[in-house]
């Protein structure tokens, strides 16, 4: 019963937030654009499933899947913990005694990427708009492939100390250098799946992960270090989706028979 | 029948976190799940809630973004497409609740760094001014993105360009500042910005001759993302 009630108020809060969104749209095709919406009634049925469907998408996941993540971020950075499992006090841990840690934020990553609204929404977008060249499931497992390894490389950031701007300088470098090699029809999508990987699932659990890691660990400051886990998971899913546009490049060059001519595989390429 | 379809995926799309924490909990931690009953529950909400909002995003937040796109740009108007672009990048922004979060708590660090007064009223104005400081440049940012598409720019150059200039004000910021300006570019697309923000480029992209819906449509949100930090870091080098 409780749970019906709090569905409500999750439904009503997601309506607070997207009503400012479709009053502008509504309200700019009238007065600039000058027309009615074509099918305006269908649209409205479809920001009714929106509203309802974040609301229930989240109420779910606040009361279910979300303090069973935090509790587990909390546990495993937890100092009785650490010492059961590598028999040292946290003071004498080095870096490769968390290894749980590296393994949870990897496969948290991963897992709750895959269910990102938002990169679905692209993903589909993505696959209409190649012709189903890029699809929407590789698509996905290429960014959440990136999440969870930027999310392990950050929390190795947060056990290590190492600065911050090391790790993100290095990565843009990482980025520049394929945007050079890399098939152009896959780098402006690549550049947006950083954007999009981080937002409702995904952001709650890896914060609560950085705060507890910063917490846990003597000489890091939860203010200080808790920060930057999200860089970390917008900033590696640009190198895997272009790695999986180079991967799908590759592929396509060692299949494609010797007599073909070069201007044929050009073509094949701009197909990606 | 298209609902069960996306049933079917939104299923599929759950799992691999049902099956994360199962395997953590019962194997690292060895400890039961309890409520099993709640946690199923609570799964079957999930599933549907994702269910409704892909149905949703087809039926509505596609189709207006792709038309409004159409629109604009059959009218010929760069002036209204950049107003529409800015307060849809600045309206959405202002009142996202990650980054209303995210604010709060740069203000503590601000205020314990004692960069700012730890009085209440200046923390607040410090968490406020960082949201607007945000939501202008998510409204910017969107502006150079359909300004590109509309010229023709080259995405990586100016993307490129883009991190050169983080990583050089990097070294000039102050240090509290650097976590959470690298955070607040990616907190700030949210879940309905995002599918409609991807639409409007795509439409603009295949209703102007000449341009690729592929190459030129993406990109916007690559924006989004980056032009927030450049703001938060010179943000923070002027409060200092």
């Amino acid at each position: 019963m409780t749970l019906l009630s709090e569905s409500f108020s999750f439904i009503i809060n997601s309506a607070i937030d997207v009503l400012p969104i479709i009053v502008f749209l509504f309200l700019f095709q009238r007065l600039v654009i000058g027309e009615p919406l074509a099918n305006g009634r269908r649209i409205l049925v479809g920001f009714v499933f929106v509203v309802v469907g974040l609301g229930l998408f989240l109420v779910g996941l606040e009361k279910t899947l979300f303090p069973l993540g935090r509790l587990m971020a909390a546990q495993l950075t937890d100092p009785a913990f650490l010492y059961e499992t590598a028999g040292k006090a946290v003071s004498d841990l080095s870096w490769d005694d968390y290894y749980w840690v590296y393994l949870f934020a990897a496969a948290i990553g991963f897992s709750t990427t895959l269910a990102e609204p938002a990169l679905i929404a692209v993903s589909m977008k993505a696959n209409e708009v190649s012709g189903g060249a890029i699809g929407v499931w590789g698509l996905r497992v290429a960014v959440a492939i990136g999440v969870g390894a930027g999310v392990s490389l950050g929390c190795f950031r947060i056990i290590s100390g190492m600065p911050l701007h090391y790790f993100i300088a290095a990565g843009y470098l990482v980025v520049i250098l394929q945007t050079i090699v890399a098939p152009k029809l896959i780098v402006p999508l690549a550049y947006d799946s950083g954007g999009v990987t981080t937002s409702t699932v995904t952001v709650p659990l890896i914060t609560a992960l950085g705060l507890g890691l910063s917490e846990a660990i003597p000489g890091r400051s939860a203010l200080l270090d808790g920060f930057g886990l999200v860089a970390f998971a917008s900033l590696f899913p640009i190198i895997s989706v272009l790695a999986y546009g180079q991967l799908a490049e590759l592929r396509e060059r060692v299949s494609a028979p010797q007599w073909r001519s070069q201007e044929f595989e050009e073509e094949e390429r701009d197909a990606l | 029948m298209a609902l069960a379809t996306d049933a079917a995926g939104s299923f599929r799309d759950l799992l691999p976190i049902v099956v994360v924490i199962a395997v953590f909990q019962l194997f690292v931690f060895d400890a039961p799940v309890e409520g099993f009953v709640s946690l199923a529950i609570g799964a079957v909400l999930v599933v549907a809630g994702l269910t409704f909002f892909i149905f949703g995003l087809r039926l509505a937040l596609f189709p207006v973004g792709e038309g409004l796109a159409y629109s604009l740009a059959g009218k010929g108007s760069v002036f209204w497409l950049v107003i529409f672009a800015f307060l849809l990048g600045f309206g959405t922004t202002i009142a996202e609740p990650a980054l209303i979060a995210i604010a709060a708590e740069a203000a503590q660090v601000a205020a314990d760094a004692d960069a700012i007064s730890s009085t209440q009223a200046a923390q607040e104005r410090y968490a406020l001014s960082l949201r607007i400081t945000v939501a202008l440049a998510v409204g910017i940012a969107l502006v150079i993105g359909v300004m590109r598409i509309l010229a023709n720019w080259s995405l990586p150059l100016m993307i490129i360009a883009g991190y050169c200039l983080v990583v050089l004000m990097t070294s000039f910021s102050p240090k509290e500042i650097i976590g959470i300006a690298y955070d607040s570019g990616g907190v700030t697309t949210s879940t309905v910005t995002v599918p409609l923000v991807a639409a409007l480029g795509v439409g603009l992209a295949s209703s102007l001759k000449g341009r690729n819906p592929m190459t030129d449509g993406f990109g916007l949100i690559a924006f989004a993302s980056l032009v927030p930090i450049i703001f938060v870091l010179a943000f923070g080098i002027i409060v200092q």
